[in-house]
C-alpha cells in the first residue's frame, strides 16, 4: 500500500503600499511613467544620500497589521540586507528583521464549509528594488529606478496551510482585507500583491517537518495553484523514489507549468542584516496606535450583518458582494442614489458577473460608476425601457460608462406607450399570424408567447411586454 | 597685508567693512593654494572659476545688503566627502573617478547661504578611512610643519590647508578623529560636534552612526562661529536633532571660574608621549589658575574603545560602501565576462589597501555567525563607554586631556603597521562611540618643534562649555604658524 502524503504550506506575501510616495523619499509611486523620472538621489542611491522615513508607510503596515490581529511592536527598527544586484542602487534593501512591524496575527481562512486559522509570523516594511530592462539592439541591461524605495509590506505566514484551496482562500482573505483598508489594489498580474510559497510534504500522521522549497513567479491564484499541485508531486515523487528534497529557490514558469532551482541553501547568501544606522528606531505611541484603530473601515464580516439587516436581501446575495470591496462600494453608492437593494444586487450579481466572466475581469476592474446604473434603474422603475432593452443599455454601460438617459434618447430606445400603434401592429401580426391568433382562441393560451414575440420584433424591441399582452387578448 | 595670515571672523570683517573685496579674498586665497599646494598637496581639486563667480555674487548680495554674516565672502575649502552639485567629489577614491553629484551637502549649503566662497575639495585618507591622509588615491597631503611628516587623518587636507594659510577655514568630518587628530598634528583647532548637531545628508558615508561634519580653523572663535552656521536642524537626516542652542559664539569668554574639569588617570599610560602629557596637565594648571576646578577620575572602559569602534565602524563602512560597484558612476574595469566578475574586477581596482581591510573586516563581524560574538558585542562596548562617559558628566563640565598618543609621526611609518595606526585613535574613538562633542586645539609643542594638541570633551549637546574652557586656555599662548609659514612674510 502506498503511503499518504500531506503537504504543509507557508506564505510569504508581498503587498505594494498605495501610498503616494516612495517610502524613504518624496518620488512619486505612480505605476507606469518613462524610466527613471521618478527617480532622485536617495532612490537611486547616490552617495551621501540619507532615507527619511514615510509615517505613511507605517500607518498602512500597522493597519493591515491590526485586521490580521497582528500584535504591534510599538518600537520597531529598520534593518539593512546587504546583497549586490544591479536593481539594488546601494546594494542593501532597507527591510525589517529583528523588529519587524507586526507580529503574532491570525486570520480565519474558510474552505468547504470547514473554518481554520492561518497563523501570521510577521509583517515587515521594506523598499522594493528597480526593474532591470535588457536592450536586445546594444545586448545590454539597462535600470529602471522608477519602482525602487515603492513601499512594500511582506506578510509571512506560519506553514499552516495544507493545501492549494487553503492556501487560495487565505490569499483571497489577506486580498480582501488589505482592499477593505484601502492599503493596495493587490492585483497579482501587476505584481502589486506577490506570493512565494514554501512548501514541504510528509507522511501523513507525522510531526515533522519535511525539507522545504521556496517557490517564487507565481502571477495568479491559477498559476499558485498548479505550482503547488506540480511542487507536491515532484517532492512526493523524490521520497518515493528514495531520493531527498532539496532546500532550494525555484521558479515557476506557468506557460511550461513547470519549476526549476535557482539556487540551493549551499549558495544561499549572508545577507549580514543589521540595524540600518541611517534611520532613527520607529515610535509608535499609544495615540498614534487608537487613531489608526480608529480609522479602521468596516471589515467584510460587520458588513455582511449591516446588510442583512438594512437591505434585506438574501444571504447569498450579501456573499458575493461583500466578497469585493469595489462590489461593496458600488452596491452601497447605487442605493445611496435611491435605487431599490434588491434591485441593485441584481444588476451586480446577474448582468455584471455575467459580463466579467465574458471580458475576465476581476471586480476591481470595474470602471462603470453608481450614478449610470442608479440611472438605469431609474428608467426601468419608470417604464421607460423595457428589460432586455435596459440589458442592452446596461452593456454599454458596463463598457463605456455612458449615461443612460442620454444613450436611449440618442437611439430612441424608449418603449413606445402610444395604444394606437400598437394595435395596428398587432393587428397586423395577427393577420399574418391565423393559426397561432386561432389556437389563442381556441384555449391554448401558450400560443400567445409566439405572438407577443412578433410583436416585439415588429416593434423593434421597442414595446413593454405585457401591455403587447394585454392588446392581443383584447383584440381576439 | 597677507590676507590669509588672518582669521576667518577677522577677514570676515575687513569684507565688511570694505576695506577687502571679496574677489580680493578669494584671489588670495587661490593664489596661495597656486604658490603653496604643490608642497603639501592639500587639495584634490580646486575650482578658480567658479570661486570667482561666486565671489562676484557674494559681492553684489553684501553690496545690497542681503548677507550680514560674519563669513560672508571668506574663502573656504571643503573636504572631499561632501557632495557638491557639479563638483567632482572622490572622497580621494579611485572607484569615485568622475563622479559629479546633482546635490550639494547640507553643511556645504548653509555655508554658502550664509556666503561663503569654496574654492575647492581637499585631500583625505581614502573614504575618511586612516589617520595620515596617505591612504588618498590622489597621493599624501603633507605637515606643513614638518614636510617629511603626516598631516594626520583623515581630514588631513582640510587641517593642513588651515595651517599652510592656503584657506583661512575648512571643513572636515570626524568618524574617530578625523577632525581633532589632523587638527593637532597640523596646530589648528578642530570641533567634532555632538552626533546629530550637523547635517550628514550628502556626507559620503564611512560609519553613518558615527560621523559628523565640523570645522577646522586657526582658532576657537572660527570654529564656533563656523559651527554655528552649519549646525542647523535638517529633516532630510533623519539623525539630525532639531535644537536652539547653537549659539555657540556666546560662550567665548575668557572665563572658567567654578568650572569643574576631569582629568581621567586611566589616559595617561604609557603610550602617552611624555611631552604630551605634561603639556595636558600644563593646560590643567592653566585653567586651575583661572578659576576652574581640577580633578582627576577613573573613566573607563578606555582599553575597549579601538576594538569596538573598527568593529562598528567597519560593519557600518562594509555596507556603505557597497553601492560603489561600477554599475552606476565612478570607477568600471575596463574589461569583464560578467555582471559578477564586473563587481569583483571594479572593487578591486577601484578600492585601495585600507579600505578593502576594512570592508573585508566589516563584512566578518556582520557574517552570520559572528554577529553577536562582535558586532553586538561592540554595541554594548558602546552603550558602556556612553555610561562611563554619563557619570563622568554628573561631576564635570568638560573633560580634558589628549588628542593622540603622539605628535604627527613620519610619513610611511604607520601604514606598515595598521594595529600601531589603529591604536593611535585611542584618546578621540571613545569621544565618537558615545556621540559626544570633541575640541581640538594647540597645546604646545614638542622637541622636534610638532604641535601638540589639546582635547576637551563635552556632554552631549554642550559644546558651548568645550568652547568656552578651549577659548579661556588659548587666551594663554597664541596661536603659533609653522616656520616655512611665518617666513613667507619675512
Amino acid at each position: 500500500m502506498s503511503k499518504t502524503y500531506e503537504t504543509v504550506i507557508g506564505l510569504e506575501v508581498h503587498v505594494e503600499l498605495a501610498t503616494k510616495t516612495k517610502i524613504f523619499c518624496g518620488c512619486s509611486t505612480e505605476f507606469g511613467g518613462e524610466p527613471n523620472t521618478h527617480t532622485c538621489p536617495v532612490c537611486t542611491g547616490m552617495p551621501g544620500s540619507l532615507p527619511v522615513l514615510n509615517k505613511a508607510v507605517v500607518e498602512k503596515a500597522v493597519a493591515v497589521g491590526l485586521a490580521t490581529n497582528c500584535t504591534i511592536t510599538q518600537n520597531c527598527k529598520f534593518d539593512r540586507k546587504n546583497y549586490f544586484y544591479p536593481d539594488n542602487p546601494q546594494n542593501y534593501q532597507i527591510s525589517q528583521l529583528y523588529y519587524p512591524i507586526c507580529r503574532d496575527g491570525k486570520v480565519e481562512i474558510e474552505t468547504d464549509g470547514k473554518k481554520k486559522f492561518v497563523r501570521i509570523h510577521e509583517i515587515h516594511m521594506e523598499e522594493d528594488a528597480g526593474k532591470l530592462v535588457h536592450d536586445p539592439y546594444t545586448d545590454s541591461s539597462l535600470v529602471d529606478f522608477n519602482r525602487s524605495g515603492v513601499p512594500l509590506i511582506e506578510i509571512v505566514s506560519e506553514p499552516d496551510m495544507r493545501s492549494a484551496e487553503e492556501v487560495i482562500a487565505y490569499l483571497e482573505k489577506l486580498r480582501l482585507i488589505i482592499q477593505y483598508l484601502g492599503t493596495s489594489d493587490c492585483k497579482l498580474n501587476e505584481g502589486s500583491m506577490r506570493a512565494d510559497v514554501n512548501l514541504s510534504v510528509r507522511e501523513a500522521g507525522t510531526e515533522e517537518f519535511g525539507t522545504r522549497t521556496e517557490t517564487k513567479n507565481l502571477n495568479s491564484f491559477k498559476a499558485i495553484a498548479r505550482a503547488i499541485e506540480h511542487e507536491r508531486e515532484r517532492q512526493i515523487d523524490l521520497l518515493e523514489s528514495g531520493e531527498p528534497v532539496i532546500q532550494e529557490t525555484r521558479r515557476w514558469d506557468d506557460n511550461q507549468e513547470y519549476s526549476y532551482a535557482m539556487r540551493s541553501k549551499e549558495d544561499a547568501q549572508d545577507y549580514r542584516y543589521f540595524p540600518d544606522p541611517d534611520l532613527v528606531p520607529v515610535h509608535i505611541t499609544d495615540e498614534w496606535l487608537e487613531e489608526i484603530r480608529n480609522a479602521q473601515p468596516e471589515f467584510r464580516d460587520e458588513k455582511k450583518l449591516r446588510y442583512k439587516e438594512e437591505y434585506q436581501i438574501p444571504d447569498y446575495d450579501i456573499d458575493i458582494l461583500t466578497n469585493s470591496k469595489k462590489l461593496a462600494d458600488l452596491f452601497e453608492a447605487t442605493i445611496a442614489l435611491g435605487a431599490q437593494p434588491k434591485k441593485v444586487s441584481n444588476w451586480l450579481m446577474v448582468e455584471t458577473m455575467r459580463l466579467m466572466k465574458e471580458h475576465s475581469m476581476d471586480p476591481e476592474d470595474l470602471t462603470f460608476s453608481a450614478k449610470n446604473l442608479a440611472g438605469l434603474i431609474r428608467l426601468t422603475d419608470d417604464k421607460v425601457i423595457n428589460s432586455s432593452v435596459a440589458k442592452e443599455v446596461f452593456e454599454k454601460i458596463f463598457t463605456d460608462d455612458i449615461d443612460p438617459e442620454a444613450y436611449v434618447k440618442e437611439h430612441g430606445l424608449a418603449t413606445v406607450n402610444d395604444e394606437d400603434t400598437l394595435k395596428k401592429v398587432v393587428e397586423e401580426v395577427i393577420a399574418k399570424n391565423p393559426k397561432a391568433a386561432d389556437d389563442v382562441r381556441s384555449g391554448k393560451d401558450k400560443a400567445i408567447g409566439a405572438l407577443v414575440g412578433q410583436t416585439m420584433k415588429a416593434m423593434h424591441g421597442k414595446a413593454d411586454p405585457s401591455a403587447v399582452n394585454q392588446m392581443i387578448r383584447k383584440l381576439l | 597685508m597677507d590676507l590669509m595670515s588672518l582669521t576667518a571672523v577677522e577677514l570676515g570683517k575687513k569684507i565688511h567693512a570694505g576695506e577687502v573685496s571679496v574677489k580680493e579674498a578669494v584671489q588670495a586665497c587661490l593664489s596661495h593654494i597656486e604658490t603653496y599646494d604643490k608642497e603639501y598637496n592639500c587639495f584634490v581639486s580646486v575650482d578658480t572659476e567658479r570661486a570667482y563667480q561666486q565671489a562676484e555674487e557674494i559681492q553684489k548680495k553684501m553690496d545690497a545688503g542681503k548677507l550680514t554674516g560674519p563669513l560672508a565672502g571668506v574663502p573656504v575649502a571643503v573636504k572631499d566627502n561632501m557632495c557638491m552639485a557639479g563638483s567632482l567629489t572622490t572622497c580621494s577614491s579611485k572607484i569615485l573617478s568622475g563622479f559629479v553629484p546633482t546635490y550639494t551637502s547640507d553643511a556645504v549649503l548653509k555655508l554658502q547661504e550664509a556666503g561663503a566662497v569654496i574654492v575647492g575639495k581637499t585631500n583625505m585618507d581614502e573614504f575618511a578611512m586612516g589617520s595620515t591622509t596617505e591612504t588618498s588615491y590622489y597621493g599624501e597631503t603633507k605637515n606643513p610643519w614638518d614636510t617629511t611628516r603626516v598631516p594626520g587623518g583623515s581630514s588631513g587636507g582640510s587641517a593642513a590647508a588651515v595651517a599652510a594659510e592656503e584657506v583661512p577655514y575648512a571643513l572636515g568630518s570626524d568618524t574617530g578623529g578625523s577632525i581633532r587628530q589632523p587638527a593637532a598634528f597640523c596646530g589648528v583647532t578642530g570641533i567634532k560636534p555632538t552626533y546629530g548637531r550637523v547635517s550628514r545628508y550628502g556626507l559620503i558615508a564611512y560609519g553613518s552612526s558615527l560621523d559628523q561634519i565640523g570645522p577646522l580653523a586657526k582658532d576657537v572663535t572660527d570654529c564656533a562661529t563656523v559651527l554655528e552656521i552649519i549646525s542647523q536642524y535638517d529633516p532630510k537626516d533623519s539623525t539630525s536633532v532639531n535644537r536652539n542652542d547653537n549659539h555657540f559664539t556666546e560662550a567665548l569668554t575668557d572665563n572658567v571660574k567654578g568650572m569643574h574639569i576631569g582629568l581621567p588617570r586611566d589616559y595617561f599610560t604609557d603610550g602617552l608621549e611624555p611631552e604630551i602629557w605634561d603639556a595636558v596637565y600644563h593646560a590643567a594648571k592653566v585653567l586651575e589658575e583661572k578659576g576652574a576646578v581640577i580633578e582627576e577620575f577613573d573613566l573607563g572602559m578606555v582599553e575597549y574603545a579601538i576594538p569596538a569602534y573598527y568593529i562598528i565602524a567597519s560593519a557600518e563602512a562594509s555596507s556603505n560602501l557597497e553601492r560603489f560597484d561600477g554599475v552606476k558612476y565612478g570607477y568600471r574595469t575596463k574589461e569583464y565576462t560578467d555582471l559578477h566578475n564586473m563587481y569583483k574586477k571594479s572593487r578591486s581596482e577601484g578600492f585601495g589597501a585600507e579600505v578593502k581591510r576594512r570592508i573585508m573586516l566589516g563584512s566578518f563581524v556582520l557574517s552570520s555567525g559572528y554577529y553577536d560574538a562582535y558586532y553586538v558585542k561592540a554595541l554594548k562596548v558602546k552603550a558602556m563607554i556612553k555610561q562611563a562617559y554619563d557619570r563622568a558628566f554628573e561631576k564635570y563640565d568638560v573633560i580634558l586631556g589628549p588628542v593622540a598618543p603622539t605628535t604627527a609621526l613620519k610619513l610611511g611609518e604607520s601604514l606598515s603597521d595598521p594595529i600601531k595606526m589603529y591604536l593611535g585613535d585611542v584618546y578621540t574613538v571613545p569621544v565618537n562611540l558615545a556621540g559626544l562633542p570633541g575640541i581640538s586645539l594647540p597645546g604646545g609643542y614638542d622637541q622636534s618643534g610638532m604641535p601638540i594638541g589639546i582635547q576637551f570633551v563635552g556632554n552631549a549637546f554642550e559644546e558651548k562649555k568645550i568652547i568656552q574652557a578651549a577659548y579661556a586656555l588659548e587666551q594663554t599662548g597664541s596661536y603659533h604658524r609653522p616656520k616655512k609659514v611665518a617666513e613667507r612674510r619675512l
